[in-house]
């Protein structure tokens, strides 16, 4: 019964903030709209009995990444509509068949290829408390993709800073070295 | 199962502990004028009520009077906005702190608790994340300067010491075993040698002290007060509010700094648990315990704040990243690998050894640091014979 209420309140947020994001014509306002989104969606996790999935979400995308995002929007400067304007000509009509192809997928699957048989009950996946089980299958049946993507993670962070890295003091040095010499010879 | 009683029950506590912070607040602004003056000698407020306690009360009506200025460069609706989404999480991070042993009345049980999350723990930090929104919002929708310098700095500083404190409590969930904090105020009950309190502060001395560390960054206090440092920013993220906006970006920070040591006593000080000497005074003895030991974290804040001068953004960034989050990954370590030695090891005894060690290793690793950082200072100035 709670369950459901807290739904009927959490999902029309979430559906609503969600087209908030892409309608808002401030690159701030859109972000703030994301994180009520990601807000409403980690309370529909709590209502599914996920508490601990719910909370991550809190911490890691509203609390750490959405922070990340306002900090370069704000670093940028990035204001209004300067992102508007289409930068390929045909842009508009090739999204609107890509996001209609995904949304086509996305009923596709949960129409024919959901199974509610393939779960177990989840009083069973709770029952050595909800952290610990999600733990226990992380670290056994899904050991694979986790490290996989611990592995991604690594890989993105070390290309960012390989790329936002400036130039060391020796490449620096050699180089002043070189201008200095021209100067003389000049 | 939830009938109207309940409902009534959770109502009464949620109004006890809303005034209870609010009141708080006004006595630890007014403690902490206070005590800053004894430190450097001055008399502090004295004039408003007896030992000036209401003056907290009378700067509160000032600035609920005062003309509500909003200039014209902001954007609007973010800009009303921050104050609230500060005030907030502050408020929220309160309601998973146990502050007193659960008694009857009648067949019900009364638990001192707003919710006992099974991941009250992370509720805390997750609402500890939410607050920076509060000082990037007001940053960034004044639309002046040193406002967004603040925030800029702010956001920073707070996702980096986010990481060193999440991981300090990290070691002490794997110590207790559990992510709720009753669990974690029950793991504490106890003593050693019949007088010797099992307190965490004891086994995870060295996350007590980088859980300080980081919780004085998050809640933006001195020595990491950078957000709003007077001498740089003028008023940092908050220049452009006045009256009663002010006073709610004021409000947060005492929340937070409140909410921050209630934390530290349920992590570390065992949080209500204490002899029950007076049993006459029934679970009141408890609550007082718990008060007194907040009291006790908080003027340990002050006393921060009275003592160190602030940090330089760099220092400020280094110390987070280069010391605070290796040391705490490497304490985290350690304690996982206490966790799981067999049965006859006696882990209490080996932890506390090495946390000493480690946390002399931490402070002299510290000095080095600080000795260095004056030495190269020295010789960009071209005192050379100074070294």
């Amino acid at each position: 019964m709670s369950e459901t209420i807290v739904f009927l309140i959490a999902g029309p947020i979430a559906l609503g903030s969600a087209l908030f994001i892409i309608m808002s014509k401030n690159a701030v306002h859109s972000a703030l709209w994301l994180i009520l989104n990601l807000m409403a969606l980690a309370v529909l996790f709590v209502d599914l009995d996920a508490q601990f999935l719910g909370v991550v979400q809190f911490i890691i995308y509203a609390g750490a990444i959405m922070v990340l995002f306002l900090f370069v929007i704000m670093l940028l400067g990035v204001t209004r509509e300067e992102l508007l304007g289409e930068a390929i000509p045909i842009q508009r009509v090739v999204s609107g068949i890509l996001g209609v192809a995904l949304a086509g997928t996305l009923v596709w699957i949960l129409l024919n290829a959901y199974d509610e048989s393939a779960f177990g009950s989840l009083a069973g996946a709770n029952s050595a408390g909800n952290v610990q089980g999600l733990g226990r299958l992380l670290f056994s049946k899904y050991i694979f993709p986790f490290e996989v993507t611990s592995i991604l993670l690594i890989v993105a962070a070390i290309g960012a800073m390989i790329l936002a890295r400036g130039r060391t003091e020796e490449e620096s040095a050699s180089e002043v070295e070189r201008h200095s010499g021209e100067d003389v010879r000049l | 199962m939830i009938d109207g009683i309940d409902v009534l029950i959770m109502v009464i506590k949620v109004l006890v502990v809303f005034g209870f912070l609010l009141v708080s607040v006004l006595l630890t602004i007014w403690a902490e004028r206070r005590i800053v003056a004894l430190m450097q000698q001055r008399i502090g407020p004295n004039r408003v009520g007896p030992f000036g306690v209401l003056q907290g009360l009378a700067d509160g009506i000032k600035l609920f009077f005062k003309e509500d200025v909003t200039p014209t460069n902001v954007d609007r609706s973010v800009y009303f906005l921050a104050p609230v989404a500060a005030l907030l999480p502050a408020f929220l991070a309160f309601a998973v702190v146990p502050v007193g042993r659960g008694f009857h009345i009648g067949h019900r049980v009364i638990t001192l608790h707003l919710v006992d999350l099974n991941v009250g723990i992370l509720f805390f930090l997750a609402m500890g994340s939410l607050m920076v929104y509060g000082i990037v919002l007001a940053g960034w929708s004044s639309g002046s300067t040193y406002p967004l310098l603040g925030a800029v700095r702010s956001t920073a500083q707070m996702i980096s010491y986010e990481i060193g404190m999440g991981l300090s409590v990290v070691s002490v969930v794997l110590w207790s075993g559990t992510l709720s904090t009753s669990g974690i105020v029950d793991a504490q009950s106890g003593t050693w040698f019949g007088f010797v309190p099992r307190w965490f502060i004891i086994p995870q001395l060295p996350a007590l002290v980088m859980f300080l560390l980081g919780g004085l960054a998050e809640t933006n206090r001195a020595p990491f007060d950078l957000p709003e440092a007077e001498t740089e920013l003028v008023g940092g993220y908050h220049t452009e509010y006045t009256g009663i906006k002010f006073a709610m970006f004021f409000l947060a920070e005492y929340l937070h700094v409140i909410t921050t040591s209630a934390l530290v006593v349920t992590l570390f000080l065992g949080g209500w648990r204490g002899p029950n000497i007076l049993p006459f005074l029934g679970p009141l003895l408890f609550v007082g315990y718990f008060l007194a030991k907040l009291g006790l974290v908080i003027f340990l804040f002050m006393w921060a704040r009275a003592t160190i001068p602030r940090i330089r953004y760099d220092r400020l960034m280094h110390l987070g990243w280069k010391v605070l989050i290796p040391a705490s990954l490497v304490w985290t370590m350690i304690t996982a690998a206490m966790v799981v030695l067999p049965q006859e090891v006696n882990r209490t005894t080996l932890i506390v050894v090495v946390g000493i060690v480690f946390e002399v290793a931490l402070i002299v690793w510290l000095a080095r640091l600080t000795t260095t950082a004056l030495r190269r200072g020295r010789l960009r100035r071209g005192d050379s014979h100074v070294v």
